[in-house]
C-alpha cells in the first residue's frame, strides 16, 4: 500500500524517512523556503516553509512525512506569517536591491515577491556590517546574510573545509570566515567549493561578474519562484 | 459628472525617477486626468497640499528635517498615502549613509576631500538641517499603499492607480513586481 498525506487537500505520495517538504517537491508542490536546499541536512531555521500538521506549526523542512497527515501551507494565515518573516529578514539587514548584483537571481527578493511583500513594515536595523574584498576571486557582503547556514554546510559537509560557521546567538547571530584574521583571503575557499554556489541571496559573490544578466533575462524574471524552484532545489 | 480625485505628488530624499516613471504611463495621463487632478505635486508647482486631496504619492525617504515636515504635511491633508519607490520604502541609496556618522560625511564631502581645504560645512539657518540616518517614509507615518521598484515601471504606477480608482486592493503580479 502506497503512502500518502494531504497537503491543502491534495493526495501527496511519500517514501518512508520523506519531510514533508521532499515530498511536496517530487510532487511538483511548492512551498516557500530559504534555508532548506534538498542536497543538505536541513536547518530547519528560516521557518518560511512552516507548515501546519494536523492543526499544529511546524517546519515541513525537519518534519517527516506520515501516512493520513493533514497539512496545511497555501493558507492566508501561513503566508502571512511567512510574509511577517521575510519582512523582519529585510529589515535586520541592509537588503538594496537596486545596487545588488543578485537582484532578479535572489531567493530572499523571489520569495518575497511570491508573497506579495509591498513593504518591509517594520522599522530597519541598519547595521553596520564591513564587506570582506579579500580573496582574488570572491567578495562578501555579510549586509545581505539571512543566517541560512547553506555556505557553512556546504563547505563543511561537502567541500570538507569548514571556512563558514555562524557564530554568537540570537539577534547577534552572524557569519564568520574560519580564518584567524577572519578573511577569506586566508581560506583555501576556491570557485570549485559547493560553498560557492550556494548561498541564496547576495552575499558570495564572484568578482568581475556583476549585472552580467541583463534585466528582464534573470533566473526570476523568466518566472516565479513558485515556478522554478522544483527545477534547481 | 462625478467629482475628480485631488492627487498630491512630492519628491523627497528621492532622484524624481520616480517621477518621471510616473510620465511614462504616457498617453494614459489623459486617461487618468479624466478622473483626477494634480494639487501640490512638482508638476503644477502648487506649494502646499489642499485639506482635502484624496490621494498622495510620495518618492524617497527622509534625509533631512524639511523632508519630515513635508511627510507631516501630506499625510495630514491626503486620505490616503502612496509610498513609491524604494527609497520611499526602504531609505534606498541614501540609506546607504547609514552606517557612517554623519559628522564624518559632511567632512569628507565638504572639507577633506582633495581641493577642499578650505572648505566649510555649511550652515545656513535657511538650510534644513539633516537626520543622523535616512528613514524609509513609513518608520514615520502611517503609509497606505507601495509601489515597489527602482523606479517602479509606468505599468506598476498604471495598475496600482487603477485599482484604486477601481475601488479594488491594488496587486502587482509576477513582472510588475520588482524592488529593483
Amino acid at each position: 500500500m502506497s503512502l500518502t498525506f494531504t497537503l491543502d487537500g491534495k493526495s501527496i505520495p511519500f517514501a518512508e524517512g520523506q519531510t514533508i517538504i521532499q515530498a511536496a517537491q517530487a510532487a511538483g508542490v511548492f512551498i516557500p523556503h530559504l534555508c532548506y536546499h534538498p542536497e543538505f541536512k536541513p536547518h530547519g531555521s528560516c521557518k518560511l516553509c512552516t507548515v501546519k500538521v494536523n492543526g499544529r506549526h511546524t517546519a515541513s523542512c525537519t518534519m517527516r512525512a506520515a501516512a493520513g497527515m493533514v497539512v496545511e501551507s497555501e493558507t492566508e494565515e501561513i503566508n502571512a506569517e511567512r510574509r511577517a518573516l521575510t519582512q523582519m529578514l529585510f529589515v535586520e539587514g541592509n537588503h538594496f536591491c537596486p545596487s545588488c548584483e543578485q537582484s532578479g537571481n535572489c531567493q530572499l527578493q523571489a520569495t518575497a515577491y511570491h508573497l506579495g511583500m509591498m513593504s518591509p513594515h517594520y522599522d530597519h536595523f541598519f547595521p553596520n556590517r564591513a564587506v570582506d574584498a579579500s580573496h582574488p576571486d570572491f567578495l562578501l557582503d555579510f549586509n545581505r546574510c539571512i543566517l541560512c547556514s547553506l555556505c557553512v554546510r556546504a563547505s563543511r559537509d561537502v567541500d570538507g573545509k569548514n571556512v563558514f560557521a555562524l557564530s554568537g546567538r540570537g539577534i547577534k547571530t552572524h557569519l564568520i570566515v574560519n580564518a584567524r584574521s577572519g578573511q577569506l583571503g586566508d581560506t583555501d575557499f576556491t570557485p570549485a567549493d559547493k560553498a560557492a554556489q550556494v548561498c541564496p541571496v547576495g552575499v558570495i559573490l564572484r568578482k568581475r561578474r556583476g549585472f552580467a544578466v541583463p534585466i528582464g533575462e534573470r533566473q526570476y524574471d523568466k518566472a516565479p519562484i513558485s515556478e522554478t524552484a522544483n527545477d534547481n532545489c | 459628472m462625478k467629482k475628480k480625485l485631488k492627487v498630491a505628488t512630492t519628491s523627497l530624499a528621492g532622484c524624481f525617477g520616480c517621477h518621471m516613471s510616473f510620465l511614462d504611463i504616457d498617453e494614459r495621463l489623459f486617461t487618468l486626468l479624466e478622473h483626477i487632478e494634480f494639487d501640490r505635486s512638482p508638476l503644477t508647482d502648487i506649494k502646499h497640499c489642499s485639506p482635502d486631496c484624496d490621494i498622495g504619492i510620495v518618492e524617497g525617504g527622509l534625509c533631512n528635517a524639511e523632508n519630515v515636515h513635508v511627510l507631516r504635511e501630506f499625510r495630514q491633508n491626503c486620505k490616503v498615502l502612496i509610498a513609491i519607490g524604494a527609497c520611499a520604502i526602504n531609505g534606498g541609496l541614501p540609506a546607504q549613509r547609514n552606517h557612517l556618522p554623519l559628522t564624518t560625511i559632511l567632512e569628507e564631502v565638504y572639507h577633506t576631500s582633495p581641493g577642499l581645504k578650505n572648505g566649510m560645512i555649511p550652515n545656513d539657518p535657511e538650510l534644513p538641517l539633516p537626520l543622523d540616518q535616512v528613514h524609509p517614509i513609513h518608520e514615520v507615518v502611517k503609509v497606505d499603499y507601495f509601489i515597489p521598484g527602482c523606479p517602479p515601471s509606468g505599468d506598476a504606477i498604471w495598475k496600482v492607480l487603477t485599482d484604486l480608482l477601481a475601488g479594488k486592493e491594488p496587486e502587482l503580479g509576477h513582472g510588475l513586481m520588482h524592488y529593483d
